[in-house]
């Protein structure tokens, strides 16, 4: 059967590996090939890479980081951040990348997922929502979490997902950067409306965190982490085989075997 | 040499990385005499079979392709480009295919629980059927590979090697004689994928 995914997210700024607490006080960490490759050997499923530049020149810095694990990784490799147009997709397309997701760039331009899903498939397109509770409502927030759209999070999963979105990330700001669990209210919630792939993000600390996850939340096919990774809190090799432990489909992957390559 | 066909059908980025990566020497080109002396072929392929079968006749390569199976060179379809290989598809339609494999391509929704997403997309365990498949021959059973389609082949017990389990058994690796077919994405699967393309690229059969 087909395996739940651990998915280390990797936010880029001038060409290096940066984390945020709820997106703040950003920290260098490492080279983005150097931790892709290191990530590709412990077995991860998949990477995302998030460009959190502003300016040109960053954008460029971060289409040659792409280019250059594109060369060297060979697993599903998901870039977000700076998605505004087509011609977007196009430019980290062209560099590797297999799965684009937006994220405010959706929140200006809704016709933004159609459009894209048209031209690359649906496979391709990943929305990517930062929500946090307001007044009893889950709201989508842009621009990184600092603009509250006033968009209902639930109506906005649905949307995304009927106009052409393959897969939903879902973040929670309320639970990021806390390490006290993932969001699971927030999940089910998004869950029970949609059909496509759910990954889930924000809030992990603990490998008992990926097992409520997946135990509590059948529809999650993924859960995605930063800091608990970079800063080597957990293990990707030991998570993997803990979950597996638990009934957890997991791909144990990475170890080498047959020829050398 | 091998020939990744360009008929301007998806992301040929990491299909040529994973060869290059391996040592092996390939082009990704449109050209039928190129097609023609290719010691081996690689069809790839993503989006909708209509489109994609569409697309690659108005190329004009359809002949070359047929040759060069004719004459025996090894020929691997992957994802999209292995269902090519066979002989329809109904996806949005009726659509003939290239016919090198008997069976024909139908939707995943019906066949499958309605529990279970569509498209299957992520890493699902490889039941090796034929143990003697060259292509096989670095891959242990059980290894996960990447998968991303809506669509299955169905009716091809005569060159069926390989599977997934993803509600009914998903034909994972094809072949007969001198066509082989992956359907999920060997460039994406990690060493697992990796190996596979080397045995392709080593010579098999």
């Amino acid at each position: 059967m087909i395996t739940k995914r651990i998915i280390p997210c990797l936010d880029i700024r001038g060409g290096r590996v940066v984390k945020g607490r709820n997106f703040e006080g950003v920290r260098d960490v490492d080279s983005p090939v150097a931790l892709a490759q290191y990530y590709n050997t412990q077995g991860a499923d998949e990477l995302v890479f998030y460009d959190i530049t502003a300016s040109a020149e960053g954008r460029g810095l971060f289409t040659d980081v792409l280019t250059g694990v594109a060369r060297e990784v060979f697993i599903p490799l998901t870039v977000g951040g700076n998605i505004n147009s087509v011609d977007d997709f196009e430019r980290v397309l062209g560099c590797g990348a297999d799965k684009v997701s937006v994220n405010t760039g959706a929140v200006r331009t809704p016709s933004l997922i159609e459009a894209a899903a048209r031209k690359y498939g649906n496979q391709c397109v990943v929305l990517s929502m930062d929500i946090k509770r307001v007044d009893g409502q889950f709201r989508v927030f842009a621009k990184g979490g600092r603009e509250d759209t006033g968009i209902d999070a639930l109506e906005w999963a649905r949307r995304g997902a009927e106009s052409g979105a393959g897969e939903l990330v879902v973040n929670s700001i309320d639970t990021d950067g806390v390490r006290d669990g993932f969001d699971l209210e927030m999940l089910a919630a998004i869950c029970e409306r949609v059909r496509v792939p759910v990954i889930a993000s924000g809030g992990a600390g603990r490998m008992e965190h990926f097992k409520a996850l997946f135990q509590t939340l059948p529809g999650v096919d993924a859960g995605l982490a930063a800091s608990i990774f970079h800063y080597k809190e957990v293990g990707i090799p030991a998570l993997k085989k803990y979950l597996r432990a638990q009934g957890i489909e997991m791909r144990i992957g990475g170890e080498p075997y047959g020829p050398e390559i | 040499m091998i020939a990744i066909v360009d008929y301007g059908v998806g992301n040929l980025f990491s299909l040529a990385a994973s060869l290059r990566h391996l040592g092996l020497e390939s082009t990704v080109t449109g050209d039928a005499d190129a097609i023609a002396r290719a010691e081996r072929i690689i069809l790839p392929g993503v989006g909708a079979f209509g489109d994609a079968i569409t697309k690659l006749r108005a190329t004009g390569l359809v002949p070359t392709l047929d040759r060069a199976v004719a004459g025996g060179t090894p020929l691997l379809g992957i994802c999209l480009g292995m269902q090519l290989l066979f002989e329809k598809s109904g996806e949005y339609g009726d659509w003939a295919g290239l016919s090198y494999l008997a069976g024909y391509v139908a939707p995943l929704a019906g066949d499958i629980p309605p529990a279970l997403k569509v498209p299957q997309m992520g890493w699902n365990a490889l039941e090796i059927l034929d143990e003697k498949e060259p292509l096989l021959k670095y891959t242990r059973p059980g290894e996960h590979v990447y998968y991303v389609h809506s669509y299955y082949v169905k009716g091809c017990e005569n060159s069926l090697k390989a599977g997934s389990r993803y509600g009914v058994f998903v034909p994972g690796v094809v072949r007969a004689g001198n066509v082989w077919g992956a359907q999920f994405h060997p460039e994406k699967s990690g060493t697992a994928g990796l190996a596979m393309l080397k045995a392709f690229g080593e010579g098999v059969g």
